[in-house]
């Protein structure tokens, strides 16, 4: 017997003890586990980061939001338009120094394609009160297939740092019942 | 003129440049902490809004300052010492060539003032990540690589002096297993500072408008480097409860094979690492989440839980062969929790796996990341790996430097028995305090999280004030640990007593020294490997242990899936 400070002398490549074997063995099993549960989740599981991908040039991308909240504005909030897309619609987000434009108007267990994208820095959108966090990277669309399962006033917390204003960038997502977006379909 | 001295202790051979160059290191170290702990305080009582502190500019530029000097400077002169100590003094060997030692420090120690000037003076609020295009001036990329040629450089010299060692025949049969663990350690530092070579220095040329970034390549880039550097921290770790049982209690390595093996598995994925901090970003598709998040199935995880089991299975038996056979648990209820090498070694490896492990695999999980990323639950996660597991692993080491390599006593000796348990409860309160706040949604690297001057009104549960007011009470009980540590530290060192023997025996120095753990014999080994076991093998203790971590791992892991089952439907 030796410590781990010791040179162990001779031949050391020998079998392990049981109790040990065993625990490499209940790990691994456990390892395999961990592994197996992530495309299963993209099978079976209603929660998954995939989205479709896309690089953007962040002109195009404003230009795309302006069209988006032209056709489907039907408000104002301390000076954001407030957007009610039509279910099944795409939808425009734009990050950047520190706003989240516009305020949009979902309606409950519609289905959308979010496209959130940033126009200058790293921003973070998480969803508050539910707790969900995308990376919103400048020059990457992500355009994330969502479906609004309760109903309810929600909030955009910037949650990378984007400079001095970070903690100011907050924005809103209203959920409405199926039906009362009051968007024009 | 090189000259050796015998440690009286160990019996080793060290020569007087490798005592020097791993003074100077963790020298530099401890003032990089100093630095670090001041502005942990700063950051905390900024983010605990009863206190909010600093104003916003200064808490973003203080928050750069702790994240670089922690993680960066901190972390990595000490393991340049650790690097120092496992190739020379531990094989007998001289220091390949101590020149370049030198060179390497002032490299190190230029690239840090550097930095620190640009950080101090808010030429570079960007945060440790400096994420492009968020921007900084350019001498503060300059500074990262002068200080990461530095560390290369180290690296070089490490393997360098295996070969010397190897060469002139200072030790017999194989590497001992903790410099084996600090040689991959060195190997992951080498992968590591390449990736960092790679990313800042394209990024240097950017900041000089001589070239274009992209966004998320530096991402990935970035994480190749701020990554694999997480996975030295974790190699030099376990190379260091290995070193802290074998000084402590005198453990033993059970099984060489495995060990190592384990160790290899850490060097073979690591350039994967970067995934689990993209899982939620645009650039990446799943399949290549899915693989890399996993380091290929999960294999690191796997390292790392067999490491969990053998360095306690070590202790188990170490204590086992010398007589302390009683039930499953004698060997732990007494084994000697005043040592602070012993009890910083195991708390660290408790809070590292319990707190750390655990939520580091679920919160890296491709879909559960969902619910996790920038919120308060990622730093809570790692101040429960790099600062209660490595940070704590390494003031635990230090116990045993400041006697065995300054040849001081320690000062304030009775205040220090105490420090890993002030330390190690404090962190824990911490990071879980910090932990459930980011289940409620709460931003890291947040300024104001009542969004006072915001467009729209955010109001979180007034659990979360409870939670933040657990983090700032458990943060600042481990601030208060990390004073007594630096304080006791860098009274040792610049006006300690010296070593000796006084008529009433030794003082100031931990149990491990003079009373070091008897050999184990021949025969006592023979014994013990003769005896019957029970069911549960020649660590039952242990097995129990590991059984009760997996529980709670499983629990943690599946609680959150259900967690994330209750969002809305994303795809
Ligand atoms: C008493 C000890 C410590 C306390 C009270 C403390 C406290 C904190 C706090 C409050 C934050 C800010 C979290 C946020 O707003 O996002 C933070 C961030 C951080 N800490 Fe510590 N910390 C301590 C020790 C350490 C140590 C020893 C290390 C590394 C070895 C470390 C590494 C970091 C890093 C990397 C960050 C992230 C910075 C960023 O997000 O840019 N901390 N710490
Ligand atoms: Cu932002
Ligand atoms: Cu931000």
């Amino acid at each position: 017997m030796h410590s781990g400070v010791e040179s162990p002398k001779g031949v050391w490549w020998k079998p392990a003890e049981a109790s040990e074997r065993l625990w490499v063995i209940v790990a691994f099993v456990w390892c395999m586990v961990l592994f197996a549960m992530m495309p299963l989740w993209h099978l079976k599981g209603g929660q998954n980061p995939s989205g479709i991908r896309s690089k953007v040039d962040p002109a195009d991308f404003e230009a795309r939001t302006m069209q988006f909240v032209q056709d489907y504005q039907v408000g104002e909030e301390n000076g954001f338009p407030v957007v009610a897309p039509p279910p099944g619609s795409h939808v425009y987000l734009i990050a950047r120094m520190w706003q989240w434009y516009p305020v949009l108007r979902l309606e409950k267990d519609a289905e959308y394609t979010l496209h959130i994208s940033s126009l200058d820095l790293n921003h973070g959108f998480s969803l508050f009160p539910i707790n969900v966090n995308f990376q919103i990277v400048p020059g990457y669309d992500y355009g994330l297939t969502v479906t609004p399962t309760d109903v309810g006033d929600f909030r955009i917390i910037c949650n990378e740092f984007c400079g001095v204003g970070h903690h100011l960038m907050l924005g809103k997502v209203e959920v409405v019942e199926p039906g009362a977006g009051g968007g024009n379909e | 003129m090189t000259t050796f001295r015998t440690c009286p202790t160990t019996g080793l051979k060290v020569q007087d440049h490798a005592d020097n160059l791993m003074r100077a290191h963790a020298v530099v170290g401890v003032v990089a902490l100093l630095v670090g702990g001041i502005t942990a305080i700063l950051v905390l009582l900024t983010r605990w809004q009863a206190v909010h502190l600093l104003n916003a500019e200064w808490f973003y530029r203080i928050l750069t300052i702790h994240g670089m000097n922690m993680l960066i400077f901190f972390i990595l002169f000490f393991e340049m010492a650790i690097l120092y100590f496992a190739s020379g003094p531990l094989l007998n060997s001289r220091i390949a060539t101590p020149r370049v030692g030198w060179v390497a420090f002032v490299l190190m120690v230029a690239g840090m003032l550097l930095v620190e000037w640009t950080m101090f003076t808010g030429q570079a609020d960007v945060l440790f990540t400096s994420y492009v295009p968020l921007r900084a001036a350019p001498n503060y990329y300059l500074g990262v690589i002068l200080f990461a040629v530095g560390a290369i450089l180290v690296t070089v010299q490490f393997f360098a002096t295996l070969v010397v060692a190897k060469r002139e025949k200072t030790y017999e049969g194989s590497v001992p297993l903790v410099t084996y663990g600090a040689a991959t350690a060195a190997i992951i530092a080498a992968i590591t500072l390449l990736h960092g070579a790679a990313i800042y220095i394209p990024t240097y040329l950017w900041s000089l408008d001589l070239m274009p970034m992209d966004a998320e390549i530096y991402r990935l880039v970035w994480w190749g480097l701020g990554h694999s550097s997480q996975q030295i921290n974790v190699a030099a770790m376990v190379s260091v409860w290995y070193l802290l049982g074998a000084l402590t209690v005198g453990s033993v390595v059970l099984n060489e094979k495995i060990s190592r093996s384990a160790f290899v598995l850490y060097v073979l994925f690591i350039s994967m690492a970067s995934a689990h901090h993209l899982l939620v970003d645009p650039g990446f598709g799943p399949a290549w989440k899915v693989w890399n998040t996993s380091y290929a199935m999960y294999l690191a995880v796997l390292a790392s839980m067999i490491h969990g089991f053998t360095v306690p299975a070590g202790l188990e038996i170490g204590q086992r062969v010398r007589g302390l056979t009683k039930g499953l648990f004698e060997w732990l209820r007494r084994a000697p929790w005043g040592d602070p090498g012993f009890s910083a070694m195991f708390f660290s490896l408790v809070v590292f796996g319990f707190l750390g492990g655990i939520t580091g695999v679920t919160f890296g999980t491709e879909q559960i990341n969902i619910i996790a990323h920038n919120t308060l639950r990622i730093p809570g996660h790692f101040h429960a790996t790099v600062v209660s597991g490595t940070a704590m692993a390494f003031m635990g080491l230090t116990f045993y430097v400041i006697p065995l390599v300054f040849r001081k006593q320690i000062a304030f000796y009775p205040l220090i028995k105490w420090q890993p348990y002030l330390f190690a409860g404090g962190m824990v309160i911490f990071s879980v305090g910090m932990t459930f706040a980011g289940t409620f949604g709460v931003p890291r690297r947040h300024w104001d999280i009542t969004f006072s001057n915001a467009p729209f009104n955010l109001e979180f549960s007034p659990a979360v004030d409870l939670l933040i007011s657990i983090m700032a009470i458990g943060g600042i009980i481990a601030a208060i640990a990390g004073g007594i540590f630096i304080l006791s530290t860098v009274w040792s060192v610049f006006f300690g007593r010296p070593l000796e023997k006084g008529s009433t025996g030794f003082h100031g120095v931990p149990p491990g020294i003079h009373k070091q753990p008897v050999p184990i014999t021949p025969e006592a080994a023979a014994a013990f490997e003769a005896a019957p076991t029970g069911m549960l093998g020649k660590a039952p203790g242990t097995l129990v242990l590991v059984f009760v971590f997996l529980l709670a791992f499983v629990t943690y892991y599946f609680v959150n899936w259900k967690l994330l089952s209750f969002l809305w439907q994303i795809g």
